[in-house]
């Protein structure tokens, strides 16, 4: 029974790590340059916010397929597809939770005062320098509610997981796939298990995001700023 | 002839031209060529006379359309050629008139930061010997919120200082403070200057403290030096020969300062042998000195209700007094309604006069925006 558990929090995890990889210098970039285009790239990164999980999947799915473009580059590179694995997860999760991530990294760069990163260019530091020193020890309520909300949005989808991955035990068969199957063999005490367990990580996670970020604030900014 | 190991005190050569897109159809340029030598010089003028943009412009934070900044023989910009130093490499302290003082660190972190380059023991050592000079040593581990506004500013000046910078921006750092503190941290300064001889640029658009501190003063208004000198010769010579300025202003009145409110930047004026004020854009004037003001007749808007809801400052009952037509443009003559009303000439399109019907007799509300009244001097 914890086999979906554990499958889910490692899918969860992967996902999380690999979209604040990318999420942090796609937000920084999103945040502080203006340029024509911007607003097409701002609704690319919002569309999984109002896409059907189904059409997000689908669309993976074909990519992924032997026939599909990065299908076809796995297939050179491994000899096998990428569909139905549990690499081809993590790449649908990290698109279907990108916003999740995105989304408030841009609001918390947005919300430093740009006097501070003017002060700091003029002290000397370049662009690298005043991220680490500055931008990120002063967002970091945003990147920890960034973190946490692409974990559990991973943690609970359904529709992706379904499309890209079916429903093999042990590789892709995740909580919410799981407890599917327990209703669908009318499986109800077990069912409830599972929902149960990931409503109270689902709780736990956001209430701790809440917690922290309202009481610990500052004190974590200066051990981050050494 | 400079004496070896004597250093040459670097004079700041500025020459910017930048168009910003204003709030109306016409842009706001800033238009300055300047000089500024070793020691206190004061920047002064009303808000949006384009101080901060011109500071912007010097620390590289902003870049100008064109033009040409240098300190000493070092070149930090030069549009033509297309030379632009980045900021963080012009060596130009600024301190910011929020101070931004990283939030998130010490003040000893604050002051630290910008040696980076510097090995940690002399680093530790100049952080030691800046919070000294500026009297903070005993809040080198607190926060900037664990501090009093004096003790902020005071660290803002020793961070931006720290780094040996070869020219000292201040944009307002002072304002908020109580004169005695305010003398206190310049005397600081100055000292910290006597041996340092970098030039600074001081802003302020308060007139008491142009007294207070000024050695030299350069004057700015609407983006263009309108004079330079000591304050005396500043604050009391006349802004512009007023009617050479004139020419083009259909409406030149003249009135007696009676209020200024220098936290908004405006001051009023009351009209000659009327009872009507009018508000204007800070002058370099005091309560009760004779001022001229012009206003475009263009720059006059009318309304046939009491308008509400505006920006504009000066709203006034008033009433058309004469109406003719010249080529495309109407030209009314409206009086106000006070004990020795005012008349204005305003011009009008025909689709206006049209669509408000506007005729001789009509009453009208006659607005004008603040910064459209000029203030020249005699």
């Amino acid at each position: 029974m914890m086999d979906p558990l554990l499958l889910s929090l490692r899918l969860a995890a992967w996902v999380s790590a690999i979209l604040l990889l990318i999420g942090m210098p796609l937000a920084y970039w999103l945040a502080y340059w203006n340029w024509r285009g911007k607003f097409l790239l701002e609704a690319i990164v919002a569309l999984p916010l109002v896409l059907p999980p189904t059409v997000l999947g689908f669309y993976v799915l074909v990519a992924l397929g032997p026939h599909g473009p990065i299908g076809r580059i796995s297939d050179a590179i491994v000899h096998r597809g990428f569909a139905f694995t549990f690499g081809g997860l993590v790449f649908a999760s990290v698109l279907y939770s990108f916003p999740f991530t995105v989304q408030p990294l841009i609001a918390s760069f947005e919300a430093i005062d740009r006097r501070l990163l003017d002060a700091s260019a003029i002290l000397g530091a370049g662009r690298l320098r005043t991220f680490q020193k500055i931008i990120v020890p002063l967002s970091w309520p945003g990147i920890m509610t960034a973190l946490v909300l692409s974990f559990a949005h991973t943690l609970g989808e359904f529709g992706v997981v379904l499309m890209v991955g079916g429903n093999l035990s042990g590789i892709t068969r995740t909580v919410s796939i799981d407890i599917y199957d327990h209703v669908q063999s009318l499986e109800y005490a077990e069912a409830n298990h599972m929902a149960l367990l990931l409503l109270l990580i689902s709780f736990t996670m956001l209430a701790v995001v809440y917690g922290v970020n309202r009481r610990v604030g500052r004190n974590m900014w200066a051990s981050w700023a050494r | 002839m400079g004496v070896v190991g004597e250093i040459v005190p670097a004079v700041l050569a500025v020459r910017v031209h930048a168009a910003r897109p204003g709030q109306e159809h016409s842009p706001f340029v800033l238009d300055v060529d300047v000089e500024v030598p070793h020691g206190i010089t004061i920047l002064f003028g009303p808000s949006g006379a384009g101080k901060s943009t011109l500071l912007d412009c010097i620390a590289g934070l902003v870049q100008p359309d064109a033009g040409r900044i240098s300190a000493g023989a070092e070149v930090l910009l030069d549009v033509e050629r297309r030379l632009d130093v980045p900021a963080r490499r012009r060596r130009i302290a600024y301190v910011f008139q929020n101070l931004a003082l990283f939030p998130h660190m010490t003040a000893e972190q604050n002051v630290a930061y910008g040696l980076a380059d510097m090995n940690a023991p002399d680093r530790s050592q100049r952080v030691v010997a800046m919070l000294e000079a500026f009297d903070v040593e005993k809040l080198a581990g607190r926060r900037p919120d664990e501090m009093s506004g004096g003790e902020r500013q005071r660290v803002a000046l020793a961070r931006s200082l720290a780094t040996s910078p070869r020219v000292l921006l201040l944009d307002e750092p002072l304002t908020a403070l109580d004169a005695g503190l305010k003398k206190a941290i310049m005397d600081d300064l100055r000292a910290w200057n006597a041996a340092q001889k970098i030039p600074i640029l001081y802003v302020t658009h308060s007139r008491i403290e142009v007294d207070a501190l000024g050695e030299r003063v350069i004057a700015l208004d609407q983006g263009r030096v309108v004079g330079a000198g000591t304050p005396l010769e500043i604050l009391d010579s006349p802004r512009r020969s007023s009617m050479a300025q004139a020419a083009g202003f259909e409406n030149l009145l003249s009135g007696k300062v009676t209020e200024l409110r220098e936290a908004d930047g405006v001051m009023r004026v009351q009209i000659d042998e009327s009872t009507c004020e009018i508000e204007t854009p800070l002058g370099y004037r005091d309560v009760g000195s004779k001022v001229k003001l012009a206003i475009r007749a263009g720059d006059i808007l009318l309304g046939i209700q009491q308008p509400s809801g505006l920006s504009a400052r000066n709203v006034m009952a008033g009433k058309i007094v004469s109406l003719e037509q010249r080529g495309t443009t109407f030209v009314a003559r409206v009086a106000t309604i006070c004990e020795g009303s005012i008349i204005f000439t305003v011009h009008l399109t025909p689709g206006a006069k049209r669509v408000l019907d506007l005729e001789v007799h009509r009453a009208v509300w006659v607005v004008i925006k603040t910064h459209s009244c000029h203030v020249l001097y005699e």
